[in-house]
């Protein structure tokens, strides 16, 4: 392999991050279509995940965008196609939905598998948007009682006392997963910097 | 460069800031945790799978009439901290209308709203990754954060990148617009040389004769390698 190109220039500022604001409904909010994450074709376990927001009140936030991305069931992420034309793959891994009044919303996917290669517990990313976040929030859920938990490298850098905000529960139905992202306050959920 | 970094070098805003109310209950207070760049899926290639049509990116064709306000062309490149174009990228842009109001249920400023306007618009970067789209110049107009608070006129824009690291949820503004030195939003950004990479130029090689004035905006996301998907293949 021959040596990384070393750029010839101080590199570029980034773009700053600047808040979603309350109205991205009429633009990136606009479709519901993509709260399917994974339609009746794709190969899993079908799930809901269930995620509520809650400010530093605990109240309810009704204007979040939330983002999620996973693996399909064997641990896959799916790839762009290699050509913009190219048709989207039956499972692209990507949901998007608007809070709801309550502060929620509800995807219907499959329960992610945990790359092999990764050594670590399955997961869900999500990246929560809204009115009062200059930078958009980057979270994992992970699966109560999910025997890798132990093992899962990323949890392992979170101090143990903090965990439990990383993960969903199981409902009474036996098919929803809820995870619950609490702004603020004691029980504050882990947020990560990539 | 991580958010930490940026931050402390005042080119990304920090997620409390007073001066902007609203983050003063919806800020972590915690540190957030940092992920060492070795994990891999980090870098797994993404892109949001929304299909574009062929009016996405012109809003003033999107009804049968066409909307009020002064056309314009905003255009420009997706690139990454070390240049390279970002192609094939998706880019989404919403915006208020030429009197400053959304065609949103909660926007109650009293002005009105325009029948042939959506404010809503999406591109794909092309293999050079440029985007071109064709509004109307949103209008300023007033929120609650403070006594006799506007928004200057901008544009809001959200991109994917090639990674979920490069995710980006940002703003452009306009040249000149005395709102800025007010607004706490663009304020946020310390950084000058940070600022006005938020700021589109006005630019004649995009403005068309008798039709629309042209600004440019290049928008650069985190990262030092655009492409990993097709490094790899």
């Amino acid at each position: 392999m021959s040596e990384p190109q070393k750029p010839p220039h101080e590199p570029l500022i980034a773009s700053a991050s600047q808040t979603v604001g309350p109205f991205f409904h009429v633009g990136p909010g606009a479709s519901d279509r993509c709260g399917v994450v994974a339609g009746p074709g794709v190969p899993g376990e079908r799930i809901r995940l269930r995620i509520r927001v809650l400010d530093g009140d605990g109240a309810p936030v009704d204007d979040a965008m939330v983002e999620l991305r996973q693996a399909d069931a064997a641990g896959a992420y799916a790839l762009p196609p290699a050509r913009p034309d190219d048709p989207p793959p039956t499972f692209a891994g990507f949901g998007r939905l608007s809070t709801s009044k309550d502060g929620d919303c509800c995807f219907e996917t499959i329960r992610p598998g945990a790359a092999a290669e990764a050594a670590g517990a399955a997961h869900v990313t999500v990246c929560l948007f809204m009115r009062g976040l200059l930078r958009h929030l980057y979270t994992r859920l992970y699966f109560e009682n999910d025997p890798a938990l132990d093992r899962d490298a990323i949890l392992s850098l979170v101090p143990a006392e903090r965990r439990p905000t990383l993960l969903a529960r199981r409902a009474g139905d036996g098919i929803t997963w809820d995870f619950v992202v609490r702004l603020q306050g004691p029980d504050e959920t882990v947020f990560f910097d990539l | 460069m991580s958010d930490r970094q940026a931050l402390e070098a005042g080119s990304q805003p920090p997620l409390l800031y007073p001066p902007y109310k609203s983050t003063v209950k919806r800020a972590p207070t915690r540190p957030l945790i940092l992920i060492p760049e070795r994990f891999a899926s980090l870098a797994t290639p993404v892109y949001g799978y929304l299909p574009i049509g062929d009016t996405d990116n012109d809003l003033t064709r999107q009804h049968d009439g066409e909307p009020q306000g002064e056309r314009i062309i905003v255009s420009g490149r997706v690139l990454d901290e070390d240049g390279r174009a970002v192609p094939h990228t998706l880019v989404e842009m919403w915006q208020c209308n030429a009197a400053g109001r959304y065609r949103h249920a909660k926007d109650n400023h009293p002005a009105p709203i325009d029948p042939n306007f959506s404010g809503a618009g999406r591109a794909i970067t092309d293999g050079e990754g440029r985007y071109r789209f064709v509004t109307i110049k949103p209008g300023a107009y007033p929120w609650g954060n403070h006594d006799n608070a506007w928004r200057p006129a901008h544009l809001h824009f959200s991109l994917f990148g090639h990674s979920i690291a490069t995710r980006l949820v940002t703003q452009m503004y306009f040249p000149s617009d005395p709102l800025c030195a007010y607004d706490p939003m663009f304020q946020s950004v310390r950084d000058p040389r940070a600022q006005q990479r938020l700021v589109s130029r006005f630019d004649l090689s995009l403005t068309e004769p008798n039709w629309a004035l042209g600004y440019r905006f290049d928008i650069v996301l985190r990262g030092r390698d655009s492409t990993p998907f097709e490094a790899r293949v």
